[in-house]
This record gives C-alpha cells, structure tokens and sequence, in this order.
C-alpha cells in the first residue's frame, strides 16, 4: 500500500511517527500552517514556524525516504487580530519561492466572525495575486455548517480562483455536498473523537463517489492518529473495495491535486 | 456490499457505541445539578436515529449546528462545545 498524508502537522509529532508513516507505506507529507495552541507575540514567531516549516521539517522527513511539502499563512485562529494578521501576510511572499511550498493554507474560519472573515479574503486575494493553490479549514462542530458556506460563498465570489484548485477540507457528511457542488476538493479529515471516522470517512466515498476529494489524519498535538489513514485504506479492503479504488483515494488523488503545483514532483506511477 | 454483510463487520461494533450513549444518559439522569443546552441538543439529536430517513448521520450534524448565516462580530472564544446554545434553548 502506498499513501500521501495531505495534511499533517508534523511539527507537533515525534520522529517515531515519520518513521512509522513512512513503514505503513506513506510516499510525502503535506504540512498546512496551523496554530500552536498558543497565540503567537508577533510575526517573528510566524517567520520561525515558516522556517521551520521549510528547511527543517523537511530534513526530519527525508530521514525517512519521505518528501515533505507545505502551506503558508496565519490560520483563523489567530485572525482576530488584524494587524498581527497583516504583518505575517507580508511575510509569507518571501516564503512562497521556497522549493516545498505548495500553495496558501490552512486559510479558513473558526468561530465565524467578521475579523476571521477579512483575514481570509486577504488570504484568497494573495494566492490569487501569486496564482497559488488553496487549502482551507472548516470549522469545528457547531460551527462547521455555517463557516463551510461562509467560505465557499467568499471563494466562489471570487472570479480569479478556480474551484478545481481550492481543497476545502475537514468536511463532513452534512457539508460534503456544498463543497462538492461548488466544484471544489473535499478533504475527510479522520479524527479519533470529532470530525470524521474511518467508517464514515468510507460511507462518504460510498455515497458521495472518490473523484476530487482526499483524507488526512492531520497529525496534530490533539488526539489524532498518525496512522489514521493507512487504517482506513485497511478497512476499504475489510468493506471489499479494490486496490485501485483505494490507492485512487489514498494516493493518486492528492497527487492529482497537488500536481497543480509544478513544485510538487512526487512520482505518481 | 450486502446487508448481513455490513451486519458482520459492524453490528457489535454499533451495539457497543449504542449502549455507551444509554449508560450516558443514564448518568446524567443521576447526577446532580441543571443541565445545560448540550443535552437538549443531544436528545434532539436523537430523534435524528429514529425513522427510515438514509441521512442520519448528515441529520444528526445538522442537529446540532449554528443555522444562522451571518458572521458573528468578535470571536470570543477559540473553541468550540459541540451543540448550538441558542437553537436547542427551549
């Protein structure tokens, strides 16, 4: 079995688990920007995670056979402070040419407020100026359904993106269909206590079809398996699904989408 | 994939989570103190479980969702508690 893990946040995991990632069959790491679960001073905090995010990590990945790529920007976390949001959007050109970032990302809302909201129009408008891929965050729980329209609304309001190159991911089986219609990509984000199971990530693809959508285990410092999405490629084969179909899903199609970026160079066949 | 497929793989699996959710509402049946909107939500929610619509899950969510659609003026919080405080207040 081979895999891409499109969203993990390695930074917060231990060397063990690039290892054991790169034994369950995993080929490349795809690293949004994410919050630290602490707010950030100042933007010099964010010009050391993006350093971090490019020289370092993948080092730590490569030990591993693995290719490590990753995204830029203040995530939605930390976006109700505008000004702290403009100085680190400065940044994040300079970042932009470095040889693993793909694109602008995790972008998105949180709790829905109109700071999150002019954050991420900043956001879309920056990778629209750059011509960059997209990858945004969907919120939590509560507030899942209404920041999912919010962003598909202000995204497709934006004539200069294309959907087929925006990812929105955390979806879940009442938000998968917004994403799906607007003709965007939709990440199942497998989770332990919240967002999506491995079953339910599989009754999404049963229903919903697997063209155009991917599923990450996110990696982060919460409760999140790193293995998540090997186990769930070992439960298609349990539900009787074919080895095409689920390479389809746990590979090619991360690759499909992230080869929009000509920096991605990760053999597909 | 059949139904006594599915019945195979997973119905002791449901059984499990099934009888996880009773003996929760059986332990805040037993404690002490008010209850909050979490658990209006929550027996909201399951009424979602019951009936022959093939959309629970999504119904479920949607149970215990923000239906409004106008950005919010600050975030005051990061976090969120998983149901809605103002749609399940009765």
């Amino acid at each position: 079995m081979r895999y891409i893990e499109p969203h993990g946040h390695m930074v917060s995991r231990t060397t063990d688990d690039y290892k054991a990632m790169a034994i369950a069959g995993c080929k490349a790491i795809c690293e949004p920007a994410f919050w630290a679960g602490y707010d950030r001073s100042s933007a010099d905090g964010f010009y050391d995670y993006f350093r971090q995010l490019t020289e370092y990590e993948p080092r730590r990945a490569a030990m591993f056979g693995l290719e490590h790529y990753c995204w830029m920007c203040i995530n939605p976390k930390e976006s109700e402070d505008i000004k702290l949001a403009d100085d680190v959007l400065a940044i994040i050109p300079e970042f932009i040419k470095k040889g693993n970032v793909l694109g602008i990302g995790e972008i998105g809302l949180n709790k829905n407020s109109r700071n999150e909201i002019t954050v991420l129009e900043k956001h879309v408008n920056l990778a629209a100026e750059l011509n960059q891929l997209i990858l945004v965050h969907t919120p939590h729980l509560e507030d899942k359904l209404k920041g999912t329209r919010l962003i598909v609304d202000l995204i497709k309001n934006d004539s200069r993106i294309d959907p087929g190159r925006v990812i929105i991911d955390h979806v879940e089986e009442h938000t998968i269909k917004i994403v799906k219609d607007a003709g965007m990509w939709a990440g199942m984000t497998l989770y332990p206590e919240s967002k999506c199971s491995p079953n339910r990530a599989i009754d999404m693809l049963e229903v919903f079809g697997s063209d155009n959508i991917w599923m990450n285990a996110a990696c982060d410092w919460g409760p999140s398996d790193p293995l998540a999405v090997p186990k769930t490629m070992q439960e298609m084969k349990r539900r009787g699904h074919t080895e095409e179909l689920i390479d389809k899903v746990a590979f090619r199609n991360p690759a499909s989408f992230m080869s929009q970026s000509p920096k991605f160079t990760l053999k597909v066949d | 994939m059949t139904k006594q497929k599915i019945l195979d793989l997973y119905f002791m699996d449901a059984r499990f989570k099934l009888t996880e959710i009773a003996a929760f509402l059986d332990r805040v049946d037993r404690a002490e103190g008010e209850e909050d909107f979490r658990i209006a939500a929550f027996r909201e929610a399951l009424k979602a479980l019951d009936g022959g619509d093939p959309e629970r899950a999504k119904n479920v969510l949607l149970s215990f969702s923000d239906p409004t659609t106008e950005p919010i003026p600050a975030a005051t919080t990061k976090a969120a508690c998983g149901a809605n405080p103002v749609a399940t207040v009765s």
